[in-house]
């Protein structure tokens, strides 16, 4: 973001000459619709993420979709990802700003997670010791978290792409919080693919699958997101 | 930043609709206060000041639209010279580490010091050394290690008033080659 024709220059006479040539770009500013930034980069990922689903063998949405939707046991399970991407949403969109304060950040993403940990503690507890193992692992948890990573990927790009064009000043927390958006939606879609309910299962592998895109934001983030 | 801040908000307000001499009032405004900002929390780098100042005001020109203008000016624009801050710590920090490390520096001076006074307490003696005993032994014992004329006295055997002129004469001596040396 450095102008050379400024550059070349030096002192105070540099700063009067930058400051007259950005008076003259002085024109209506409308201030950012952050929150719509990235509702607009889940729109324009969600279609990529579904054809991603669908092209991975095994993948798709399950036959009994409507059934599922219309209530049934794994409603939690939805609401846990719909929550923890409305979570995302908003820390995106305080990290995106300059300055913005953080409070209830913390809060929103650890709400959906304690209610979900507190839901398959509960199961566990209630469980018979030997069915207790099932409620854990199901019959998919060897490919859960990283499915839930790999369609994680375009909402990643795209919650990159749109706080890059904001201002992120804490870039490892930035890039996590956009992370954390991807794992979410990705898990929000893996969803409705998935035929697991157990609490258990939904709280051990649908926060590893999140956490790994988060992770990789937080790491990514002070590279990308540098302006 | 706290005094102004009424005034750079009001501009900042009438710069976004459009208003392009409050625009540059603002920059001003804004310029100094950071040039201040800046040259505060780099003292050691007086001449980064002014870069990181375009810099700043080049950042919030570029990204005033990511200003709420309901939300305090003040931290928007401290976030953003603290972050432009860092960033450029971080780079200088990076690049000065490979050459001139704090410990090592001070520990260049220490011992620099240490071999000035060497090499002064050396001319010294190359200098007393030309003197006669009855004035060197009394200038030694006197000026360099402070004993009194008593305790010089009876350490070389010598009366006190012999101490006394024996001083007197070897520094009028001293200061005599001394200014020799220097024309």
């Amino acid at each position: 973001m450095k102008d050379p024709t400024v550059r070349t220059m030096n002192g105070a006479i540099a700063t009067d000459a930058l400051i007259a040539r950005l008076a003259q770009d002085a024109a209506p500013v409308r201030p950012a619709a952050i929150g719509a930034r990235f509702a607009l980069a889940l729109v324009l990922a969600l279609p990529l993420t579904t054809i991603l689903m669908a092209a991975v063998p095994g993948f798709g949405l399950r036959p009994d979709l409507s059934a599922v939707l219309s209530g049934s046991p794994d409603l939690p399970k939805h609401l846990f990802t719909l929550a923890m991407l409305a979570a995302a949403w908003f820390a995106c969109t305080r990290l995106a700003r300059p300055g913005a304060s953080l409070r209830g950040v913390s809060g929103a993403v650890g709400l959906p997670v304690a209610a979900m940990l507190a839901l398959a503690v509960a199961a566990l507890v209630t469980a018979a010791p030997q069915a207790r193992a099932a409620l854990l692992l199901g019959e998919t948890w060897t490919s859960c978290a990283a499915s839930i990573a790999l369609l994680s990927l375009p909402a990643f790009a795209g919650a990159i792409v749109a706080m890059r064009g904001l201002a992120p000043t804490r870039l490892g927390l930035a890039g996590a919080a956009a992370g954390l958006f991807a794992g979410a939606a990705g898990a929000a879609v893996f969803a409705l693919h998935c035929t697991e309910a157990a609490a258990p299962f939904v709280a051990v592998w649908y926060l590893l699958g999140m956490a790994v895109p988060t992770a990789a934001g937080a790491l990514a983030g002070p590279r990308l997101l540098r302006w | 930043m706290v005094p102004i801040e009424d005034t750079l908000t009001a501009l900042l307000r009438a710069a976004n609709d459009g208003d392009a001499r409050a625009y540059r009032a603002f920059l001003e405004t804004l310029g100094r206060q950071l040039r201040a900002f800046f040259r505060n929390r780099l003292s050691s780098r007086p001449d980064a000041v002014e870069d990181l100042v375009q810099e700043t005001l080049f950042a919030v020109h570029v990204q005033r639209h990511t200003w709420d203008p309901e939300r305090p000016l003040r931290a928007w624009v401290l976030a953003i010279a603290r972050y432009k801050l860092v960033d450029s710590m971080r780079l200088h920090g990076r690049r000065d580490a490979l050459h001139e490390p704090l410990d090592d520096d001070s520990e260049w001076l220490a011992s620099s010091s240490h071999a000035d006074a060497h090499e002064a307490r050396r001319d010294l003696e190359r200098l007393l050394g030309d003197l006669p005993e009855r004035q060197r032994a009394p200038i030694v014992h006197m000026k360099l290690q402070g004993l009194s004329v008593v305790e010089t006295a009876e350490l070389t055997g010598m009366s006190e008033s012999a101490v006394k002129v024996g001083v007197h004469r070897g520094l009028k001596a001293l200061t005599a080659r001394l200014r020799g040396a220097g024309r």
